[in-house]
This record gives structure tokens, sequence and C-alpha cells, in this order.
């Protein structure tokens, strides 16, 4: 049995019964996930059938109607998306969300924020010790811009990067917040082959240096050959679950993707 | 006497002082997109509460710079808690509330300011005890005294402080992406109402020294002294680009250098038709200018480096 290797103890992010409607319209219903530490979990499923909402739920921008989740045994179902960051999910957009007025680097650096514990005090007084974390934020969020490669760009503002460029920002800035949970919300959307298959290699890295990625994609092929698992969602249903060689062939995701055949 | 020179000196002094309270009017917009208007109370507070521990170091026969100073070391956490208590018990709970009613809320809470001060000073005007010797030293045929260079010191540093803080610490850049995006800006970890809080004891922290400043150099202050100040640097941040630091700075100076030409040219340029008392309509013609001319203001592209 493929399933029975990841017993409950290797999961890091397990979600259960997660329901969300806005108005009538149920967007999220009795969803339940539970995603292996140190993989790449795919999330699919055709326009509009809850993905976004997910993430939405799983960082804090809405509350849950229904359902619990919880990361590496922490419930996170009440918390603020900036308390959910802290405990480890980081994000990035679909449509792209930097801080565009601010340096590329300085981007990163916000995401550093949260593992900084500078206050206004020492921000007025430039304590010593202010001063070396600060030089030590500085050293971290180019070595990520590097690890991402963009560490050229550090000091571009970030509205004036290359659209590629600004994706990779997003992930850098939340690789700054030191994630257990990296959640990337279409991160090939718009990127030719080239760009797709530099950003595959890429997020390849990042599971390599121990963060589980939470991953939304479009992109078939991308997620099919880098994916460990994949969860497929239908009008706010789970339908599929599974390796992405038995999710290809499952016959509700193909009449989901491509209709059911008239009879 | 070079009237033009000692008109562009007593323009600066005051449009420092302006400066220094747009500042916290242009920060706390920066980030949630609120005129506070009750910034100009604590300002008087800051004022009033300087007062009264001079007045009581004064009688003790204490005099010079250093009286002064404590005025304004115990006025700064006054103003900071009074900043903290506005911020958490007038606008937090409307922070998703439609935009008008933070800011009847604000009125609300200038009000309730007024009067309690009212209960607390009196409503007469107080003077300001004489602690400082005050020379004055003459620059091409203008005089410009102690006190005033004391006050561009003073503003000076903290303006420089201030952009210090917000350019170059963490603080300063979670400040900047709360206020370009305080949703994304929780994302990545930013307890955003801990950064909007921090604003305004920043703001209050200086509307503080404003306050202290202010009555030291017209030698008065009043319950009612906050709404007039408030007013013009209001009127300074709007005329800089509200949101802008630079802005609210740039304001602040041109508005006070305005007015006091205004005050010194008004009078002898209409042969006393219009006396030198209108200068505040000059102020607030600007004012309406601006708004009209370039609702921006002077340094405000859209989304340019607010806070």
């Amino acid at each position: 049995m493929i399933e029975a290797t990841y017993s409950s103890s290797s999961a890091l992010l397990i979600a259960k019964g997660i329901g969300k409607r806005f108005g009538g319209l149920s967007a999220l219903d009795q969803v339940s996930l539970s995603i292996p530490s140190g993989s790449i979990y795919g999330l699919i499923g055709p326009n509009g059938a809850g993905k976004t909402t997910l993430f939405n739920v799983l960082t804090g921008i809405y509350r849950a109607d229904e359902g619990t989740f919880e990361l590496d045994g922490r419930s996170l179902t009440h918390c603020r998306s900036d308390q959910i960051c802290t405990l480890g999910i980081a994000r990035t957009f679909q449509n792209i969300r930097l801080f565009g007025n601010m340096t590329a680097i300085e981007n990163v650096m916000v995401g550093r924020h949260v593992r900084t514990h500078s206050g206004i005090l020492g921000a007025i007084l430039r304590l010593p010790s202010q001063r070396t974390e600060e030089q030590a934020m500085i050293t971290r969020a180019q070595e990520l811009l590097n690890f991402v490669g963009i560490g050229q760009h550090a000091n571009q503002v970030a509205r004036q990067l290359p659209y590629g460029d600004q994706r990779r920002l997003e992930i850098a800035r939340a690789l700054a917040t030191d994630p257990k949970l990296l959640a990337l919300d279409e991160p090939a959307a718009g990127m030719n082959d080239t760009e797709t298959a530099t950003l595959g290699r890429l997020l390849q890295k990042i599971k390599e240096s121990g963060v589980t990625i939470l991953l939304i994609e479009h992109d078939v092929k991308l997620v099919m050959g880098l994916c460990d698992r994949v969860a497929v969602l239908e009008y706010g249903r789970l339908i599929a679950e599974g390796k992405p060689a038995n999710v290809k062939n499952d016959p509700r995701v193909i009449a989901a993707y491509l209709g059911t055949e008239v009879s | 006497m070079d009237i033009f020179l000692q008109q562009v000196i007593n323009g600066l002094v005051q449009g420092s002082l302006y400066a220094l309270v747009a500042l916290g009017y242009t920060m706390v917009y920066g980030i949630i997109e609120l005129v506070n208007f009750a910034h100009g109370e604590v300002v008087m507070v800051g004022a009033l509460v300087g007062l009264s521990v001079i007045e009581r170091m004064a009688a003790r026969g204490d005099t010079g710079w250093g009286v002064i100073a404590i005025g304004v070391l115990v006025a700064i956490p006054s103003c900071m808690a009074l900043g903290l208590g506005i911020e958490r018990i007038a606008y937090r709970p409307l922070r998703k509330a439609p935009r008008l009613a933070p800011l009847i809320s604000a009125i609300g809470v200038s009000i309730a300011l007024q009067q309690l001060a009212a209960l607390i000073w009196g409503r007469n005007y107080l003077h300001y005890p004489d602690v400082l010797a005050n020379p004055q030293f003459h620059i091409g045929g203008a005089v410009i005294t102690q006190v005033q260079l004391v006050i561009l010191g003073i503003t000076g540093i903290l303006m420089l402080g201030t952009w210090v803080i917000v350019q170059k610490t963490a603080l300063g850049r979670a400040m900047r992406a709360s206020a370009q995006n305080p949703s994304v800006a929780g994302l990545m970890g930013v307890n955003v109402d801990r950064i909007i809080a921090s604003t305004f004891l920043m703001g209050s922290g200086l509307a503080a020294v404003a306050g202290v400043l202010v009555g030291t150099y017209y030698g008065v202050g009043n319950h009612t002294m906050g709404f007039m100040l408030g007013l013009k640097a209001f009127t300074a941040a709007v005329l800089g680009g509200i949101g802008s630091l630079w802005g609210a700075m740039l304001g602040g100076l041109l508005l006070g250098v305005i007015e006091n030409l205004g005050a010194g040219y008004l009078s002898s340029l209409t042969n006393g038709a219009i006396g030198s008392n209108y200068s505040d309509v000059l102020a607030f013609l600007m004012l309406i200018g601006v708004l009209i001319f370039r609702p921006s203001g002077l340094m405000g592209e859209r989304g340019s480096e607010k806070v």
C-alpha cells in the first residue's frame, strides 16, 4: 500500500474537514489533507475549485467555518495570519503582491522581521545588538536572493523587476520567514517553458533544504514531474488524492478536467 | 533691519514646529489612511504637561535648558501613553468600519481631550515661566534668538531621526510594508496592530516635544491651542503630500515661511487694507490651492515612500 508509508506521525500539516462558505456558495466542503513532511505536495483542480480559498484559510486570511488544521501538531485554526507565519507557514500569491516601492532586499528583510526581536526602543536607540541583528538580516537576505537566483538585483525597486524575477522574489521573501511549509500559489503562471524548468529546479532545491512545499499549479507537467503527492479539488471537494501517476489516471480527475462524456 | 530675512527665519522656526506635528499626521495617514484629528490635542497635552512640570521647577528657583528638558522628558511618555490609548480605544475597534466612522471618532476624541484639559488646567491662557535667558544673535540684519536656534536644532535632529528609523531599521521596514499592503505584511509575519501602535507611539512622542517647544517659544499654553496648530500641521502634511515623510517636513517649513512672509508684507503691499493677521487666511488658501491643483501634494507621487 502506498498510503501506508505516510503515517500521521510524519505529516507536517493535517487539515480535517475544512469548510468555507461565501453566502450560499460552498467554496470548500469537508476538505481533509495530510501533507507529509519533506514532500512537495500538489494541489490541482479546475478554476474556481477552491484552491486559493484553501490557501487563504491555511494562512489565516479567511477563517474556516468548519474543520481544523494543525502544523507539526500545533492547532492553527484560530490563529491570525502573522501568528501562522511565525509558527511556520509562508506563502506567495497568484497575482504577485510584493511591497512594490521597496527594494528587493528590503522585501526579503520584511519576511525576516518575524525572526528578529527588534522593538521601537531598540530602533530609536540604535542599540549595538540591533546593528548586529540588522547586519545578520542583510547577509541572510542576500543569501536568499542568491539562492533564488536574483542576487544581482538586490537593490532594485521591486516593481521594476522583470515579471519572472518578481515571482522568485516572492519565494525568497517567503523563505525569509524560515517556514516549515512553503505554500506557492501558481508560481509558474505567466512563465515560459525555460523559466518553468528553472523554477522546477528551484523548488527541488528548496525541498532538499528541508522545507515542505504545498504547490498550486496549472502546469500539469510541472506538477506531475515534481510532486510527491497530489490532491485534486473540484467545486470545493477533494475528489482524488495520491501519487501523481495514480491521480492522473483517476476517472473523476479526467472528468473534472475534460468534462464527462455525453452518454 | 532686513524684514525679508527676519521673516524667513521666523517662518523656518514656526515651520519646523509644524513639520514635527505634521510627521505625526502623515505617518498615521500613511499606515491606516486616517486623518488623526486628535493629534493636535496630543500636542496640547504635551505642552500643558510640560508647562506643569516647568512651573513647579521654576517655583523652586530652577532655571535654564535643563528645566525645559525635564519638561520634555515628562511630556513624552505622557503623550505616548495618550496616543496609544487613543488608538486602542477610538480607532482600533473601527479598523474595519467605513472610513467616515474613525474620522468622526477622531473628532470626538479631539473635543473630549480639549474639555478634559480645560478641567485639569482651566480655561485661561497659562504662561510658560521664564526660565531661559534667551540671548539674541545678529545675522545679516536679522535677529535669531537662542530659543529659535535650539528649536531648529532639535526639530532637525528629530526629523532626521524619524527618517532614519523609517528607512533604515526593521521597525521602519515593517511600517513601510504595512503601509503598502497590511494583509501581505501580516502574512509575512508582521504583527500589523503592533506596527500601527508603534506609529502612534512615535507620532505622539514627536507631538510632545513639539508641544513643549511651542509653549517655550510663544510663552503661553491653553486647552484650545491644539486646534489651530493641528490644523496648520495637517495643512502642511497635505501641502507636502500626505503619507510622505519628506513632504511633511517640506510642507511644514514652506507653510511657516509663507505665513510669516505674509505677516510681514501683506499690510504694506495692500496699503493696510489687509492686515498681517490675515496670514492664516493665506495658509488655508494655499491648502485649497494644493487640493485643487495638486491633490497629491508637492512630494506625493501616488504611493511614493509613504508611511
